[in-house]
């Protein structure tokens, strides 16, 4: 008897210890939204993705397992350092179980190091680098929005194809940059085109001007603007008054987000050709979250982005719930066993490398006349199926898939 | 072609000239800094955010009450003049007697409220600002295309900097300000108001960025965060020209516009650094600055 009471009670020991396994650390799912909230990217990712994330917590009933469900939020002002102290503060002192958006790839890359250090999901949206599911992809990482290869693929092999067969970079100097900036020659150099030069300038410049002489000088037919935010509309806005157009040359804005085109107005960036991950206007559900989003964001339409954060939280949510376990480990490994279909994506995947594998679309500034009003600046061009908007498989450097 | 240190002589003078340009910039916001450390002892920290106001109440005047671009190179420099009047008015000048470090932290703090507030209504991706009609279109000089635009910004502001040196240099007005500044207390005694002196120094000086923020507009989006990226160089500038030399800020602000125009074209990455580079070796050889001379 009492030998079965010992035996009973090593049972039930063994059984809450087999479960705490698989628990809800703290009794509480954290999210932490991280990006930059003062400098150059706070439109593109900022405030709107803690609110998109805030609406994913919402939609899914604001708790999960019976768990409550809370969001914190953070400004890593583009500076990695910055960036990985808070999120190691956040993991080890806060509890956070999962760290999302994390726009400026050098910090993103400083991020992923971390989280996976220290088994946290990671769920990227506004950084670009593809070496985050490269050379410097994680078990605990997800790339869900889009990379600097879909953005090659999508912009840089249109203009290619159109004739524009040789480039001269104007490259924002850091890892986002050089990424795509890299991808994107590599795309023109498999599509018959040359590069025939570069230059790098500081992240957060003002002036232009001097790099847009070079490019003129370099008698490139297309100039590819490899940065993000500010750099690009600045970038543009003074092509535009150096008359580099006007003199025959093209340009090819590489990333670009429906609020830089907003900020240049149609007259200066009609006729762009762009990549993008999401575009409010396609169909009743991209409207519909549209619509809630910006009633809470003072008018502003999401960007790719915002877009992403909501899906990327939704579907964590889904996945945490299915197992019960919010180790990053766990849920990132749950995520990739579930296809993503809501309005961002239909029928994608995350690959083992943690690429979340969806569709793109290249699209055309408008021109004014054809645009009925405020933040209807896109006609979508075609369709870039997941399969061809991002690296093969195969290709991929990430030791996970080896 | 011939060629210059390995770089086209055409594409050497293209960016020597742009150099200038981006040089009337810091000379006019420089030159504001050194009148207020010159006259009111004060580290304007808000200099930068008032900038960025000046090309605000551009876009503000031509979106909510239709005046263009020329009224308000005369009214936005107004406007942010009679704001930092009252700034000094009302706090500012109940520093005057303290360290430098609290006139410092004032206007830093007072930087940070005005951006602030701005980037909450305008977000940070900027608002256009067309060029006027007038300066529209360009110039080919042979071995660049010149806007119109751009010269005119070289011209205008190099017209309102020597203008400045003059009215301190060489006005009574001026001659007024300077004694002030030396001596406060005898020149009270010949009975002249000295505290409206430096007040009218501070709102003529930040007045100033208000010009080059309208100046700007066209050129950059109206951002926010344009003074923030600004004011950091200007104030190395103001570092290497002499703190409170006027003639040193304006010379040396169009000088590291060139020199910072040089170094995009042989070294781009570093563009960025340059300036401190060139602050560092100024400041070891020579403390007061290349203009400076040591304050009592």
């Amino acid at each position: 008897m009492k030998l079965g009471k010992m035996a009973a009670c090593a049972a039930a020991f063994s059984l809450a210890a087999g479960a705490a396994q698989a628990e809800l650390s703290d009794d509480v799912v954290k999210i932490g939204v991280l990006n930059d909230q003062s400098g150059l990217y706070t439109d593109l990712a900022g405030p709107g993705s803690v609110e998109a994330a805030r609406m994913a917590v919402e939609d899914f009933g604001g708790t999960v397992n019976g768990k409550a469900i809370e969001i914190l939020s953070a400004d890593h002002q583009n500076k990695p350092d910055v960036g990985s102290n808070i999120v190691r503060e956040w993991i080890d002192v806060e509890g956070v179980d999962v760290v999302v958006d994390v726009p400026t790839s050098s910090v993103a890359l400083a991020v992923q190091q971390v989280t996976s250090e220290k088994d946290t999901a990671f769920l990227v949206n506004g950084a670009a680098t593809t070496r985050l599911t490269n050379e410097d992809c994680a078990a605990t990482g997800v790339h869900y929005t889009y990379d600097t290869y879909s953005l090659a693929i999508g912009t840089g092999k249109a203009i290619v194809e159109e004739g524009g067969d040789s480039w001269f970079f104007i490259t924002a100097d850091y890892a986002f940059g050089h990424s795509l900036e890299e991808d994107t020659s590599n795309v023109i150099k498999e599509n018959g085109g040359e590069v025939l030069g570069a230059v790098r300038h500081p992240l957060s410049s003002s002036d232009f001007s001097s790099y847009l002489l070079q490019a003129q000088g370099s008698g490139a037919k297309v100039i590819g603007l490899a940065n993000a935010g500010s750099d690009t509309t600045n970038a543009i806005k003074q092509a535009n008054e150096f008359g580099i157009v006007q003199g025959g040359q093209s340009l090819a804005a590489l990333l670009m987000f429906i609020t830089d085109v907003d900020s240049l107005g149609l007259d200066v960036a009609k006729g762009l050709k762009l990549t993008t991950g999401f575009y409010w206007d396609q169909n009743d559900d991209t409207r519909a979250f549209a619509d809630r989003f910006s009633e809470r964001m003072n008018g502003q339409r999401p960007t790719m982005v915002h877009a992403g954060v909501y899906s990327s939280v939704m579907h964590y949510l889904k996945a945490v719930a299915e197992t019960n376990d919010d180790g990053g480990k766990a849920a990132v490994d749950q995520m990739k066993k579930m296809p993503v279909n809501d309005f961002f994506a239909q029928d994608a995947e995350i690959r083992a490398d943690g690429r979340m594998v969806h569709d793109m679309y290249l699209v055309e500034v408008k021109d004014p006349s054809e645009s009925s009003g405020k933040w209807d600046y896109y006609n979508v061009l075609r369709t870039i199926p997941g399969d061809a908007a991002y690296q093969p498989l195969s290709e991929s450097r990430c030791p996970l898939v080896n | 072609m011939t060629e210059l240190l390995g770089v086209p002589a055409p594409v050497l003078f293209g960016q020597l000239l742009l150099g200038l340009i981006n040089g009337s910039f810091y000379a006019l916001l420089s030159l504001g800094l050194a009148v207020i450390f010159g006259m009111l002892n004060v580290i304007n920290f808000a200099h930068g955010a008032l900038y960025m106001t000046g090309a605000f109440v551009a876009w503000f005047l031509l979106n909510y009450l239709g005046i263009g671009y020329w009224p308000a190179l005369i009214l936005a420099p107004l406007v942010v003049g009679a704001f930092g009047i009252v700034l000094e008015k009302t706090m500012l000048s109940r520093l005057y007697k303290l360290d430098h470090l609290y006139g410092l932290l004032l206007t830093f703090g007072l930087a940070l409220i005005i951006e602030g507030l701005f980037r909450n209504a305008y977000g940070v991706s900027g608002q256009p600002y067309p060029i006027p009609s007038a300066l529209q279109g360009g110039q080919n000089l042979g071995f660049m295309f010149l806007p119109t635009y751009r010269g005119w910004v070289v011209v205008a502001s190099i017209i309102v900097c020597f203008g400045t040196w003059f009215l301190v240099e060489r006005t009574r007005f001026g001659a007024y300000l300077r004694a002030a500044v030396e001596n406060q207390e005898l020149v009270r005694a010949f009975g002249i108001n000295v505290p409206l002196l430096m007040t009218l120094a501070y709102g003529f000086a930040v007045a100033l960025a208000g010009f080059a923020g309208v100046l700007a507009a066209p050129i950059y989006q109206v951002n926010p965060l344009m003074g923030q990226d600004l004011i950091i160089v200007v104030f190395a500038i103001v570092v290497i020209g002499g703190l409170g030399s006027i003639l040193g800020s304006i010379v040396t602000g169009l000088g590291i516009g060139v020199v910072e125009g040089l170094t995009k074209t042989f070294y781009p990455e570093a563009s960025a650094t340059v300036v401190f580079l060139i602050m560092a070796i100024v400041l070891a050889l020579r403390p007061h600055g290349l203009f400076g001379r040591p304050r009592a």
